[in-house]
């Protein structure tokens, strides 16, 4: 047992292996929040009118619930309070000029996403994966943005998309979450420096997985990306995005949108890896992931699935959802949270049932490790036209050792009397039968973890693409490592 | 060197001990047998051979091929050849059956210092012993013995041990559970993985399955000690006698 307790010893220390710093000249304006810094942001970005009344309107409303102290206090988490005027809302790696090519990029940026292992230089792109990477607070590069311009397919920056095509930013832009809908989206909505926007015309099946990969690399500045994909009548697109953070002893804070719209018969598919940097094994730093996703299923028939793998972040908020306006349309969720040593997560997700013959399902998997607090907390609505509106819900805990936590919070509230509803928790432990068995049979102890916490994981996983599942199996191998004892 | 040496070995569960002096010397190539009523303490001398944590042992000594076994963890001592089939078998959601198989036997080629197998040579090996265990390849496609019926786990237990091969293979009433012909079944496989190098710890309640395995050697376990050992004749005399016989025969020992 001894050297049990040495391996798990040896594993708790390992680094958090994407915790470096590249080193690299920044253009970051003075820490703090006010309308000017609203209009500096906005300056920089060359932005057009629109946009910059935009932001002060959320940024009027998130200081009003600022000063009332507004900020969301019902999720299971605990923090001390957040010093808005100690961040840096603006911080971009200084380049020379405009980019013609990836040729032209600053070579140690370049560097960085290699060892992330997100190749950008265009011989050795992922085959079928195109990528927008998106350092701090702007979008460094976007690859295949040719090749799907000639299906009609918008890929790029959100501020290449404000100056391109404004008409379809200023449609849907705050569509889907207005900054009124809570403290941080109107953070967000003032402050927001980049991100990516997709767009799918009518019919067009996306050919390649899209992807955004957020790399926070500057100290004390705050991460504020939003993200915006309308898939047009008939369309389908696969979203994928992913995230790093260094290693740094302050916690940093992310606060991001994403907005998701569905006409008639389209579908979107948003996946995640969040992998945002934990903190230490004593919970000390770590990035406070407080994101609002949410997908509008506007048009009948459509459907949108959020699948997430969330491993990183001291703290997860996070309730991607979906609203299903258009008759028939379909909204999924399939995660999985882990928190290992001290990190919390509250997540979840809210369907909220408009139309006719609307579908949703539910898929939640929590694992608990270490110290970790895990909660899934969900919301199902069926609203008084929701003809017929159907939900499956299953959520299951697993918790390894004795001083994690999991809990559960399904709120559901039904105004159709037809509507059907399945519900099904779980909570297990690692059973010390189960380990026994796998190491019977020759696999070590973290192996046989690991093994039984990817099969806990399977019906989520298999809902993402390929690739990333397997990326995310060794994602959260190496989450857990050092949870056994 | 004896393959299996176990000298006066004591072991506490939860507090009582369970096995009181045990002293049991198995050689490669032999197949013993041990028999004795429930709750005399034959699973908790399998689950000891392979190094179940909740089993302490208090005195004496277990070598494998000279080495002290009590040193090894579970997994090291999977890896050097003991195989445990178990009672009963744990089912595990998400995970199938033959991936699970296969990364287990990589698991131990590794320890082994060799080359891992890869899917194009497991799977025809594999089929094989599917075939010898009479097994139907759809049930591999599920997760590990998740669903399977009683009947079907033992199997499955002696499915993993044809693949993994091991040194000692310690079956813990494999029997139970099992109709006539899952026994025939079952029986003809362990007797397929007979050979002069592997030797075989057949724990059971009833004679039945050694007309079907038949073991060199039978060990009467009761109360936490061996209180008769013989050949395979000495099963037939239990079954005609039943174990009342040998705990008297103990109780006659102990006061002579
Ligand atoms: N995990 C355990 N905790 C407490 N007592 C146990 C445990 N396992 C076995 N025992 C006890 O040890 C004794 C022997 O059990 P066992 O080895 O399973 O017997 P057998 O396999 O011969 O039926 C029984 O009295 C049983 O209740
Ligand atoms: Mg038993």
């Amino acid at each position: 047992m001894s050297t049990d307790m040495n391996i798990v010893h040896d594993l708790a220390s390992r680094e958090y292996e994407w915790g470096f710093v590249t080193q690299i000249e920044e253009d970051r304006i003075r820490k703090g929040l006010d309308e000017d810094v609203i209009r500096t942001i906005s300056t920089k970005k060359q932005e057009p009118e629109f946009m910059l009344e935009w932001r002060l309107n959320a940024y009027r409303y998130w200081a009003q619930q600022e000063r009332a102290q507004a900020e969301p206090k019902w999720a299971n988490v605990t923090f001390p309070p957040i010093d808005y005027q100690d961040i840096a809302y603006y911080s971009a790696p200084k380049q020379k000029k405009v980019l013609n090519s990836l040729d032209e990029l600053d070579p140690e940026i370049l560097r960085t996403y290699e060892k992330l292992g997100i190749p950008l230089a265009e011989q050795k792109l992922l085959a079928n994966v195109a990528v927008d990477a998106v350092f701090d607070s702007v979008s460094v590069a976007t690859t295949f943005k040719e090749k799907l311009a000639e299906l009609g397919i918008i890929f790029c920056s959100f501020s290449e998309a404000v100056k391109n095509h404004p008409e379809l930013v200023k449609k849907y832009l705050g569509s889907v979450v207005p900054h009124t809908d809570n403290f941080y989206a109107a953070l967000n909505a003032a402050v927001f420096s980049d991100g990516s926007f997709v767009y799918v015309p009518k019919g067009v099946r996306c050919p390649m997985e899209l992807s955004t990969y957020f790399r926070i690399n500057a100290a004390e500045t705050g991460q504020f990306e939003r993200t915006l994909i309308i898939a047009d009548e008939g369309a389908y697109v696969s979203y994928l995005e992913g995230c790093t953070a260094p290693m740094r002893d302050e916690n940093q804070l992310h606060a991001a949108v994403v907005e998701l719209v569905a006409l008639d018969n389209a579908q979107i598919r948003y996946s995640t890896v969040q992998n945002w940097y934990p903190g230490d094994k004593n919970g000390k730093g770590g990035i406070y992931n407080f994101v609002t996703k949410r997908g509008k299923c506007l048009g009948r028939n459509s459907k949108i699935s959020w699948t997430q793998v969330e491993t990183g972040s001291a703290i997860t908020w996070k309730y991607p959802s979906c609203i299903l306006q258009g008759d028939n349309s379909v909204g999924e969720f399939y995660s999985v949270a882990l928190t290992n040593n001290y990190q919390q997560a509250d997540t979840g997700t809210k369907m909220i049932h408009l139309g006719k013959n609307t579908k949703s399902t539910i898929v939640s998997k929590g694992i608990s490790a270490g110290h970790g607090q895990n909660t899934y907390r969900g919301m199902v609505k069926i609203m008084k036209g929701a003809e017929g509106a159907r939900n499956y819900t299953q959520c299951d805990s697993l918790l390894i050792g004795d001083k994690c936590g999991a809990h559960t919070f399904p709120y559901i509230e039904v105004k159709n009397s037809s509507a059907r509803m399945e519900h099904e928790a779980a909570t297990s432990k690692i059973g010390e039968d189960q380990l026994f068995y796998l190491q019977q049979r020759g696999l070590k102890t973290e192996d046989a973890v690991s093994m039984i916490v990817n099969g806990f994981c399977k019906q989520v996983f298999r809902e993402l693409p390929m690739e990333f599942a397997v990326e995310a199996q060794k994602l959260l191998s190496i989450s857990l490592e050092g949870s056994v004892g | 060197m004896s393959l299996l040496e176990i000298k006066n070995l004591h072991v506490n569960v939860g507090g009582n001990e369970i096995l009181k002096g045990i002293d049991l010397t198995v050689n490669a190539g032999e197949v013993h047998s041990i028999m004795g009523p429930n709750g005399s303490g034959k699973s908790t001398l399998a689950q000891v051979l392979a190094r179940r944590d909740a089993y302490h042992v208090t005195e004496g000594s277990i070598t494998f091929e000279g080495r002290d076994l009590l040193e090894m963890k579970p997994e090291e001592a999977a890896c050097e050849g003991v195989f445990l089939a178990f009672q009963y078998p744990v089912e595990i959601p998400g995970i199938g059956n033959t991936y699970f198989l296969r990364s287990a036997l990589n698991a131990q080629r590794k320890y082994r210092g060799q080359e891992e197998m890869d899917a194009m040579d497991f799977l025809p090996m594999f089929r094989e012993k599917l075939a010898l265990l009479e097994m139907d390849d759809k049930l591999m496609n599920r997760s590990l013995n998740e669903g399977f019926s009683g009947g079907e786990k033992k199997r499955n237990e002696i499915l993993q041990m044809a693949v993994l091969e091991p040194r000692l293979a310690i079956l813990d009433e494999t029997d139970s559970g099992l109709d006539i012909d899952a026994l025939r079944i079952v029986a003809n496989g362990v007797n397929s993985l007979r050979s002069p190098e592997r030797a075989m710890l057949v724990v059971t309640h009833y004679q039945r399955l050694l007309n079907y395995i038949v073991p060199d050697f039978v060990h009467v376990l009761v109360d936490g000690r061996i209180v008769r050992s013989g050949g395979k004749e000495l099963a037939l005399e239990l079954e005609e006698k039943g174990y009342g016989w040998t705990e008297h025969e103990q109780t006659v020992g102990a006061r002579a």
